[in-house]
């Protein structure tokens, strides 16, 4: 009788983890085809590039002088004696450019950009706004989905390149300040393994970031039920499942890409 | 040119809330839909512009099957159709000028000096002209009902559709309401649906008044022939008596 209910549990999850998928390739789907509707949605592109894009810049600059400070530290501790100092210029670099840069800056806008997207929207869903818009004429994918979505794609990397830079540049002055290493040293460690294909597989990845952070944002918005407890849930839900995604396309990228 | 809902059978999940629904609103008139909360009315009144559609049943609005419109059809419709929301939904991030040109720059027709003026009339049309700079969050509970009122009027629809438009109001803003719903048919000519569950407010705005009950019409009249009618669920809502609602649904 338990093993009964556990596949029937199992069941009734399944259909409802398939029937959620199937709603959210449908919603991408009415995106997609919104996104010829450039006169609707073209004038919301560059206020949003700002709010989402440029409005993001201080958090992740700050997270990413951090991570650069305790790159360099940590590096040093581990390789004590062992591997030459200039090393410290390597992984600071390299973590930062192909991993921690892009990842930790989409963990914090995934909270910071998908949040507040997916609160908007679902205040505007149960609020009646975005019906409102329909019996204006108004595709919603084309005025809310698509500008948001297409501001994420493009401003996240911009924020990513600057916070990879700073990142490098806390490494270099902590390794210059309190590591006893020269400049030099530092940037023939920077310049060891260097390939120009890093950037373009950090500024790839970060872009798949940014699009799915926007697009669950938007997609929580869009099917919030309820009241102010259905934004609550729909926010926490956004966060929740695009630091998932993140992790996911992390993997993704560097199997695809790496290998 | 009228609305017709004809045999609209909607659910939600298992909840059966439109079971046989059909109503028609003629050319001209303005019909309200009474009925207790939660019975279905705004369902019904959202299959009108297809924000919702029905399981079957047929939806047709001048003289056209809204099922089977494309997406641009429905949006051409839709630009016939004003809609006035419950809680007027007005854009929060906008002003109140911003809000009622939504509707007419979508419809690419009007210049800026066109557009400037349509808002200035239709807010004087509610008598809230000076308004134009305010944001929603400024406005109360009346002038906001009032601006969303705006809105939907902007674009001089032939059809206004209102969602409990006095829900929440003082007496002597329904009734400032209510005489905004008869100006709009007198200057505009407008057909309307109204969806309200205020008997007095449905006396007087309407041509004729249905009631919803249990995803149907079960009466239909004009607001005398509601107020005397003898069936124990409309005399129980009319008069406000439960128990006679109760005896009617025994009966059924």
């Amino acid at each position: 009788m338990s093993a009964q209910r556990s596949f029937a549990w199992i069941g009734a999850k399944s259909t409802e983890g398939f029937a959620a998928f199937g709603r959210f390739s449908s919603f991408t789907a009415e995106a997609g085809r919104a996104v010829p509707d450039l006169k609707t949605w073209g004038k919301l592109l560059f206020p949003l590039m700002k709010r989402i894009g440029v409005d993001s810049i201080p958090i992740a600059l700050f997270l990413a002088a951090f991570t650069g400070i305790v790159l360099a530290l940590q590096a040093s501790y581990t390789f004590t004696g062992a591997i030459p100092m200039y090393f410290v210029g390597t992984l600071v670099g390299k973590t930062m450019i192909l991993e921690l840069g892009p990842v930790l800056t989409g963990l914090a806008l995934s909270g910071r950009v998908g949040a507040n997207i997916a609160a908007e929207l679902g205040t505007m869903r149960v609020s009646e706004q975005i019906d409102a818009l329909e019996t204006l004429s108004y595709n919603p994918h084309s005025y809310l989905v698509v500008p948001r979505v297409v501001a994420g794609l493009l401003m996240f990397p911009v924020i990513v390149v600057f916070a990879n830079a700073i990142g490098i540049v806390s490494g270099w002055i902590t390794a210059i300040n309190l590591l006893e290493m020269t400049s030099q040293e530092f940037i023939r460690g920077l310049r060891l393994f260097f390939e120009p294909f890093d950037i373009t597989y950090s500024l790839i990845k970060t872009g798949s970031f940014g699009f799915a952070i926007t697009l669950i944002g938007c997609y929580q918005g869009f099917t919030t039920t309820g009241g102010a407890q259905g934004v609550g849930t729909a926010t926490t839900r956004a966060v929740v499942l695009s630091s998932m995604m993140i992790l996911v396309l992390d993997a993704f990228w560097a199997v695809t890409l790496l290998q | 040119m009228s609305i017709e809902l004809i045999d609209i059978y909607k659910s939600f999940g298992p909840k059966e809330v439109l079971k046989g629904f059909t109503l028609t609103v003629p050319e001209g008139d303005t019909v309200s839909l009474v009925g207790f909360s939660g019975s279905g009315k705004s369902v019904a009144l959202k299959h009108v512009v297809r924000l919702l559609s029905p399981d079957s049943g047929v939806v047709r609005v001048d003289d056209q099957d809204v099922a089977g419109l494309s997406r641009h059809e429905l949006y051409e419709l839709r630009r016939q159709v004003g809609f006035v929301f419950q809680f007027a939904a007005l854009f929060d991030s906008m002003t109140i000028r911003e809000n009622l040109s939504m509707g007419l720059i979508k419809q690419g027709t009007h210049t800026e000096a066109e557009i400037e003026q349509r808002i200035n009339e239709s807010l004087n049309m509610v008598e809230l002209e000076g308004f134009e700079d305010r944001m929603p969050a400024e406005l109360s509970g009346g002038q906001r009902k009032r601006a969303g009122l705006a809105r939907a009027i902007a674009f001089r629809p032939k059809y206004l559709l209102y969602d409990e438009p006095t829900s929440g109001l003082d007496p002597v803003t329904t009734t400032v309401i209510d005489r905004l719903i008869l100006k709009m048919k007198k200057e505009l000519g407008v057909t309307s649906l109204v969806i309200t569950h205020d008997m007095k407010s449905a006396d007087r705005v309407s041509d004729r008044v249905a009631m919803l009950f249990e995803g149907r019409i079960i009466e239909e009249g004009t607001p005398d022939e509601i107020a005397k009618s003898e069936n124990p669920i409309v005399r129980g809502f009319v008069d406000g008596e439960p128990e006679l609602v109760e005896q009617g649904r025994l009966d059924q």
